[in-house]
């Protein structure tokens, strides 16, 4: 079967590719870019697509998800997670560990990629905890996670507190040449918090997370990176804070990485004024100044990446008490379009945009993914930048309901999803 | 004037207007407490119940007192006694007694927004009887209800809250209704006790009780909580008790007229030396007592918006 997707702007960031094109897809690769399509649009054997109009670019990859199985499949299974992706323009996950039982092991990771081979309509890469158990004692068996495939290692959810520990991670991982994610909190200054520390937290009566708390973490694990040499991966950036470290880092040579997410760039901790716990994430929602000091980290490059941290969940954990609600946004389906309006808002160029989802993701992990190139898998998304969309949660094919943008207007919306040649979305 | 908010969930959510018309209200409210029979037909056939996750004595008897006299149907509801203790989640427990026909529920829980949560997916009226570190709406309406009979006028006042601000719910809704209605809010604690930007509710902080005390006309004594000590918050009540308790001594800072007040119940010998808490019994227990005619007119004014008054 092939594929002929006629007439796009591609922009391609790893060939620095904008310009209109034709791209042919054949055995579930990049065959060519054609300039006549005559004949070929005639052919029996090809399905063609219209993309006059519409960007064409490399399938996204989210660098940062939850897809929740093995464990806790009322909140989303690896099938419905892969299908929340498509529907996103998502062509890669990469899911975190914290599953029941945890990813701290190859019989789990090979477990994930059973059930994504036979279920999951995406590719789906996952990461290795490194800690057993998520606890933060001993190390997890990296190296044989790393040999079943994990692209990374991450306590995500938990810090790994031990100094001493984290330091011996970052060492250990350089055999496998897998980088450390961070999910960068000092759990002592957070405090049991649930929410951003600041005006709205004291009129709310609600236990702050400072600022601080990332910080501390992201400036000691900046310093492991340098003692050790690792490559070092800050996850869910909040802070002007810890924007500040990691660009200090980078001019320094460090190997450091880091993403943010929609939802951080998009709101401020005044969502939370009604107690709406589908705005209850961790790192929590921040205020006006860390907003833009994200997006000027994205500008200057010093935030490689956008991911979503797609945290889905059911709707009874998240109609509690908004102390007793768990952390986390169901992002999947919203990470395009708002992603987009940084376009909009002039922080990003469309192509600048792009690179932050496919081939900056890709090359942090490792993975052969994120570019158009002629012989690379045909991983593509296909959308129409300004095509305005309700945010409507009971469309959402996540199981997880839990976003604070229901109701929103937004621009962006994805017409078609290609896994290695595959059309697996069609909007 | 029409009272047009159907829950009180705070004092936040109201305007001067609105808690004015609640002030007013609980004066007429005051007049039915004094009558031989203190008996009104006002919620006749209205079903309140008194959802109270926290133990209190003070409040939820005020409230229960409050609803008899305006000839409620009342519920209390004590959760040990109940199925929260099987795990039934808030939401399930207040639909239940909803379903039981009450249409008012008057909630006191120890998380902050509780109440919000039953605001938005219930359709009774909710009033807030203190929910975590949020607010106390009605405890802050009797202490200006109090203030308010004695002064006459609460705009210009020097108000100082003194203790726990970053963990008192009734220091919150305290700031909001004493700024909306003109007074001058004054807060004195130790630093770790003051919330962040708390400064941005139009506030002064001090961390000198002394100084704080120069002029004031009204002082709010908040009771330390006893499981603070060994959060690192402060190094030992005696500590606290020194720099931040009130003495006569200290008293006589303010001006000579000052209004003492607690919201009990008192520590003796901590925020509150043994003779002053003495001295201020009589206004303490004017507090309580301006309690019930308050809660009257918050319950009367949300059950039916208070047209017909």
């Amino acid at each position: 079967m092939r594929v002929l997707i006629k007439g796009g702007r591609v922009i391609d960031p790893s060939q620095e590719i904008d310009q209109t094109a034709n791209i042919l897809i054949e055995d579930g690769k990049v065959k060519s870019f054609p300039k006549d399509i005559k004949k070929l649009e005639k052919e029996s054997d090809i399905q063609v697509i219209d993309a006059r109009g519409n960007i064409v670019a490399p399938g996204l990859i989210d660098l940062h998800v939850h897809l929740r199985e093995p464990g806790f499949e009322h909140k989303e299974t690896i099938r419905t997670g892969c299908e929340a992706a498509a529907a996103g323009g998502f062509t890669s996950v990469v899911c975190m560990p914290n599953t029941n039982p945890v990813n701290d092991n190859a019989s789990v990771t090979e477990y994930i990629l059973l059930k994504a081979r036979t279920e999951g309509i995406v590719n789906v890469f996952p990461v290795g905890a490194i800690t057993k158990g998520e606890k933060g004692e001993i190390l997890a068996e990296i190296g044989e996670m790393w040999e079943a495939g994990c692209v990374g290692i991450s306590d995500d959810g938990w810090p790994v507190m031990n100094s001493k520990l984290m330091r011996h991670a970052m060492e250990y991982v350089k055999a496998y040449g897998i980088p450390v994610i961070s999910h960068a909190e000092d759990l002592n200054l957070s405090a049991h918090g649930v929410m951003n520390e600041g005006f709205t937290s004291t009129i709310l009566g609600l236990r702050g997370i400072p600022n601080a708390s990332e910080e501390v973490m992201v400036s000691r694990d900046i310093t492991l990176a340098e003692l050790t040499g690792a490559h070092l991966h800050i996850a869910h950036v909040s802070t002007a804070g810890a924007v500040r470290l990691i660009r200090d880092a980078k001019k320094r040579g460090v190997n450091v990485t880091a993403e943010a997410t929609p939802h951080h760039f998009s709101l401020t901790d005044k969502v939370v004024l009604s107690y709406d716990t589908n705005a209850k994430v961790n790192p929590p929602i921040r205020g006006e100044k860390d907003v833009e000091a994200i997006k000027e980290g994205l500008k200057d490059g010093t935030i490689d990446v956008i991911a979503t941290d797609h945290a889905p969940h059911s709707e009874d954990e998240k109609k509690v008490e908004f102390d007793l609600a768990p952390f986390g946004i169901s992002g999947l389906e919203t990470g395009l379009p708002l992603s987009l309006q940084l376009v909009k808002d002039g922080v990003l160029t469309l192509p600048e945009l792009v690179k932050k989802l496919t081939v900056n993701p890709a090359k942090i992990i490792g993975i052969d993914r994120g570019t158009l190139k002629t012989g690379a898998i045909a991983d593509v998304v296909i959308f129409d930048p300004d095509k305005s969309v309700k945010v409507d949660r009971e469309k959402f094919r996540s199981k997880g309901k839990n976003t604070p943008f229901h109701g929103w207007e937004l621009s962006g919306c994805v017409l078609h999803t290609i896994v290695g040649g595959k059309v697996v979305f069609s909007g | 004037m029409v009272f047009k908010q159907k829950h009180i969930l705070g004092l936040k959510e109201l305007t001067a207007e609105e808690i004015n018309l609640i002030l007013d209200t609980a004066e007429s409210m005051k007049e039915v407490s004094q009558r031989d029979v203190k008996k009104v037909p006002a919620l006749r056939g209205v079903t309140v119940v008194n959802l109270f996750f926290e133990p209190s004595t003070r409040t939820r008897s005020s409230f229960e007192i409050a609803e008899k006299r305006l000839s409620a149907d009342v519920l209390n509801f004590t959760p040990t006694q109940s199925s929260v203790v099987k795990g039934e989640t808030l939401l399930d427990t207040a639909r239940n007694l909803e379903a039981m026909g009450a249409t008012v529920i008057v909630i006191r829980h120890a998380m902050s927004g509780a109440p919000w949560l039953l605001a938005r997916e219930l359709d009774s009226s909710i009033v807030n009887a203190g929910d975590g570190s949020h607010e106390h709406p009605s405890q802050a309406l009797l202490d200006l209800f109090t203030v308010r009979e004695v002064k006459k006028e609460i705009q210009g006042l020097k108000v100082v809250i003194v203790g726990d601000i970053l963990h008192s719910r009734v220091a919150r809704s305290n700031i909001w209704g004493f700024i909306k209605l003109g007074a001058e809010v004054r807060l004195v604690g130790p630093p770790t006790m003051m919330p962040q930007d708390v400064e941005k509710m139009d506030v002064k902080v001090y961390y000198s009780l002394e100084q704080a005390l120069k002029g004031a006309d009204v002082v709010i004594m908040l009771r330390i909580q006893m499981e603070r000590q060994g959060s690192g918050l402060f190094p030992s009540l005696r500590e606290y008790s020194r720099f931040y308790g009130l003495t006569r001594e200290r008293l006589r800072l303010a001006k000579e007229d000052v209004m003492l007040m607690h919201p009990g119940p008192i520590n003796r010998g901590v925020e509150l030396s043994s003779e002053v808490a003495d001295d201020v019994h009589s206004v303490i227990l004017d507090q309580v007592t301006n309690g019930i005619s308050v809660r009257m007119a918050m319950l009367y004014l949300v059950a039916t918006g208070g047209g017909n008054a």
